[in-house]
């Protein structure tokens, strides 16, 4: 509970922070430390100390997943901050343009705008009714709208927004009405999420619609084929900074409550859908894959890889276990950081085609080779977060004992991967260029170095980061 | 104990060897390295026997049952001493050619090394396609900064196959350890998972794991990364990647294929043997029409692997230990040989044969010792290649499990007549006849590369008079690794 409330009060304050001050470093670090009490009160929330002793009436259930879940998404919206923060100041400015200066100044509340994002993740993450997850949902869905389109004077900015809008709201109206469907169905019509699925010895044809409904809404929202159209779009539409939080933080928070949603309500009657969800694992890694691999655009690349990495994540949803719901978090840690960093990366660089890269690693050795571990992990090269993330969504499905060929088709799919992750390695470090950067802040190096280590560390020690956070709550 | 050091002395030494400045230092600290690592590593063979002195065994993620488990078997010994000999051979060998930035290139060498250390001495699967992976990462940068023209092209190639292959190995090794009663990735409880797999899961199962294992030695059809990327990397890692990467392949067909899945190894046999056989002839007749020192070299390489994987699909004893023996002898004869061609191409600039000739007159030093090694690439006898092709075409042509072992003996024995053609043909136009303008300024050898080539045309030799350490050294791996293939084909 700590979470959602600091973060809903945090992004209230920002909001009107704007009216104090016009000071942009103080907004900034205003919203830093605004993240760290949240992660911390997280922490705290972990450990049994709730500050708000809220009733929820049960319509919140706060247990160590979803608490995990929260800590790991504002662990990681913290190095996002930290690295990203002042790129988010500079967000629809051009230096050229006096006008653009003085109306850019919006700092304060795309940071505001951040904050309820959060907040209706950690609503996500810990719904217990599918009311709550509507409501998450949408908390998530409404600040990515603006944020989208926050770089006002770019006509793909406006397009991508007003597109995403259009397909989100969509989506939202089909998960309404599956939730409606499935109230109806359950015995005594409720919106509980275990009582959804209790007493389903005969599965009516309401339960089934339902279940399909919010399947297809879910899967529209973590970008899973055939529901990913608006991705590469608003990906690439959007300014760069807030592509880096959506396709992280905000994706992995959607695939918490995915997980959440399918493992309490829909996993004894996992046998009927199992194969749907099948099918679009394999058509999401097919389609991710095999169209990043054409991909001239480093930016439109990450856009179609962070369709093929859901397909991965799929693999939780599919089988459903221990193993699947461990790594399903450490799939959100190891993917966030890697992302958040050849975001940080790709930022910086004046080209975002390929061709910009070239070279980069005789003029900035450091930004290169980071770039090379990141790109090192989210193709799954061992020693990396990434492989263990892959292993262990590999694992999951194999200990179910079926869909071995999805598995085996999810690993050719990831040798095709690394055709297009590399070729950013080639380019950095086989190809000569002049690549033109943009002024590159201090301390940035450095946190870079942390992110790398961090991922490192996830991939020899994948245990370290769960146990971590496990002994935090048993202190 | 002597495990752990054969892994962390490489992998320290070239982390370390990315801070050194100065480019001499560099050359000279990861030769120290590398020999510190061969002492070390003679140590293993010579001081003790005991396990707690050659093995090693941490926990490492206990939630999921793998453990840091090292150890060196017979096999290993064999396997960790040809490594152990051949990066001071190659630091040695290449002491004069340039590289530009040399430090990052001979740090990314040590990597390998620890890399390949590791995979042969791993005893834990997920350990073990760790540093499968991991001793492929640091070849890939070296053949694609430092290579040829088209490197970027050959070293991605090579990457990809040999990516696919280890991460289709992967879901086989999951599977696997789904199976394990104890849920461990550790070699002896896939061992005894070896009577619970059915035979047909094994069927399939042999494929997910030999596909990778095939990509590395390679085998035909799945060689076509290997020319390009012997050519197109530097000399030095062409010889990490031939004279010791190749032997991953088998090392994981004798250790974690064979043993673990023999119902599947029995069936698939004569398939596999039928390709062998393939790519034995192919590779020969392909390497007859070559003019390109290095892929002459490279198809001769795959026809020797061929050969040597026959060998462990006929499971016989005297197969394997030829295959054992030959694991090393393969190493120092084709280290020989790459020696010779980057002396040739760093003087000449070039490494077409029609564009050589008279090199004996020149330089006789180097035409004697050369002879040697390419005799030894024949398997003439006296030389060490002649004890393991003997005993590999004897536990082939003796081999009970196939049916067509005459068929195979046959055709096997052509593909090593076919390599005494091209290699006498490869003597004649480099050594023999005119010289030419470009060859007249030749010079002999420098005293470093002398002592190289005569370290190895010694080698050749004792292990050609007197094999009977290395047999020793091998005897009980093959004799428990046949009883674990025996056992379950009754």
């Amino acid at each position: 509970m700590n979470a959602i409330i600091i973060s809903a009060v945090w992004g209230i304050v920002m909001m009107f922070s704007g009216i104090f001050t016009r000071n942009k470093t103080s907004i900034r670090y205003l919203a830093i430390a605004g993240l760290i009490v949240l992660f911390l009160a997280n922490i705290l929330d972990l450990q049994g100390h709730h500050f708000f002793p809220v009733h929820t009436a049960n319509m919140l259930f706060f247990d160590t997943f979803g608490l995990l879940a929260n800590a790991i998404l504002f662990g990681a919206t913290l190095l996002y901050f930290l690295l990203s923060a002042r790129d988010i100041e500079n967000v629809g400015v051009k230096p050229t343009d006096p006008e653009s200066v003085k109306a850019g100044v919006n700092t304060a509340e795309y940071f505001a705008l951040i904050f309820f994002v959060l907040c209706g993740a950690s609503l996500v993450t810990t719904f217990n009714t599918l009311l709550m997850l509507f409501l998450g949902i949408e908390i998530i869905s409404i600040p990515l709208y603006i944020l989208t389109g926050s770089d006002k004077r770019n006509l793909k900015s406006n397009e991508a927004a007003l597109k995403y809008f259009l397909m989100g709201s969509f989506s939202t109206g089909l998960m309404l009405l599956g939730i409606a469907f499935l109230y109806g169905a359950s015995s005594q019509g409720s919106f509980f999420i275990d009582e959804v699925a209790a007493g389903r010895a005969a599965i009516s044809p309401l339960f089934i619609v339902g279940l399909l409904l919010l399947l297809v809404s879910m899967a529209f929202k973590v970008s899973a084929a055939p529901f990913h159209f608006w991705t590469p779009d608003v990906y690439d539409g959007a300014p760069a900074v807030f592509t880096s939080f959506m396709a992280t933080i905000v994706k992995a928070a959607v695939f918490i409550g995915f997980i959440r949603l399918f493992g309490e309500s829909f996993g004894p009657t996992q046998v009927k859908w199992q194969l749907f969800v099948a099918i679009i694992t394999a058509a999401t890694l097919f389609i991710g894959n095999l169209t990043a691999v054409f991909q001239q655009s480093v930016k439109r690349m990450l856009a179609y890889s962070s369709i093929a990495q859901a397909g991965f994540m799929l693999f939780a949803i599919l089988s459903l276990g221990e193993i699947a719901k461990q790594g399903i978090l450490l799939y959100a840690a190891a993917y966030s950081v890697a992302t958040i960093g050849i975001f940080a990366v790709l930022i910086k660089m004046k080209d975002h085609s390929l061709e910009g890269f070239n070279g980069l690693a005789k003029h900035h050795p450091v930004l290169a080779f980071t770039s090379t571990i990141f790109l090192l992990s989210l193709a799954g090269i061992p020693l990396t977060g990434g492989f263990f993330a892959k292993y262990y969504m590999l694992l999951s499905v194999v200990q179910t004992h079926q869909f071995l060929w999805l598995v085996i088709f999810g690993v050719i799919c990831a040798a095709v991967s690394v055709y297009y992750y590399f070729r950013v390695i080639q380019a950095m470090y086989f190809k000569e260029g002049e690549p033109q950067t943009l002024e590159i802040p201090a301390g940035f190096n450095g946190l870079l170095i942390l992110l790398a280590i961090i991922i490192i560390l996830l991939g020899i020690f994948p245990q370290w980061l769960l146990n971590q956070l496990s002994d935090i709550i048993y202190l | 104990m002597i495990p752990v050091l054969l892994i962390v002395i490489p992998l320290v030494s070239g982390l370390v060897g990315f801070l050194i400045r100065n480019e001499k230092t560099a050359r000279s600290w990861s030769l120290f390295a590398a020999v510190v690592t061969l002492f070390v590593s003679l140590s293993g063979l010579i001081l003790h026997k005991e396990d707690a002195f050659l093995s090693a065994d941490v926990a490492w993620l206990p939630a999921m049952g793998s453990r840091f488990s090292v150890a060196l078997d017979g096999m290993g010994q064999v396997l960790c001493l040809l490594t152990a000999i051949s990066f001071p051979i190659i630091f040695i060998a290449t002491w004069r050619t340039p590289y530009k930035n040399a430090r990052n290139f001979y740090a990314l060498m040590l990597l390998s090394q620890a890399g390949l250390m590791g995979v042969f001495l791993a005893m834990d699967a997920l350990l073990f396609y760790f540093f499968w992976e991991l001793a492929l990462i640091p070849v890939y940068f070296l053949c694609s900064i430092w290579g040829g023209e088209k490197r970027i092209a050959a070293s991605f190639k090579f990457f990809v196959y040999t990516f696919l292959g280890s991460i289709v190995m992967l879901v086989g090794i999951l599977w696997l350890y789904s199976h394990t009663p104890d849920h461990s990735f550790s070699l002896k409880s896939f061992y005894a998972l070896r009577d619970k797999v059915t035979g047909h899961d094994q069927l399939w199962l042999f494929w997910l794991f030999f596909i990778a294992f095939a990509i590395k030695m390679p085998i035909f059809p799945l060689h076509t990364w290997q020319p390009d990327a012997y050519e197109q990397s530097p000399t030095a890692t062409t010889m990490v990647l031939s004279a010791v990467m190749v032997k991953m392949g088998l090392l994981g067909l004798l250790r974690w294929l064979a043993p673990v899945l023999p119902l599947g190894t029995w069936a698939w046999g004569d398939t596999v043997s039928m390709f062998c056989i393939i790519g034995m002839i192919y590779a020969s007749l392909v390497a007859m029409q070559q003019d390109d020192l290095k892929r002459l070299v490279a198809y001769s390489s795959i026809a020797h692997m061929g050969l040597m994987c026959l060998a462990v699909f006929a499971t016989t004893q005297l197969g394997m230990q030829g295959v054992m023996i030959q694991l090393f002898n393969h190493g120092i004869n084709i280290l020989g040989l790459w020696i010779v061609v980057e002396l040739i191409e760093r003087q000449f600039h070039t490494r077409k044969m029609s564009e050589l000739g008279g090199l004996a007159q020149k330089a006789p030093v180097l035409a004697i010792l050369l002879v040697v090694v390419a005799l030894a690439n024949v398997a003439l006898p006296l030389t060490n290649a002649f004890i393991g092709e003997f005993l590999m075409f004897s536990g082939v042509y003796a081999s009970a499990v196939t049916r067509y072992n005459v068929v195979f003996t046959v055709t096997a024995g052509i593909s090593i007549i076919l390599s005494a053609v091209y290699t006498l043909n490869m003597i004649q136009k480099v050594f023999f006849g005119n010289t030419n303008t470009l060859t007249e300024k030749a010079k002999d050898l420098y005293p470093n590369e002398k002592f190289v080539l005569i370290v190895i045309v010694v080698l050749i030799v004792l292990i050609g008079v007197y094999p009977k350490p290395v047999l020793d050294l091998t005897k009980e791996t093959v004799d428990t690794l046949l009883t674990k293939m025996a056992t379950a084909t009754k």
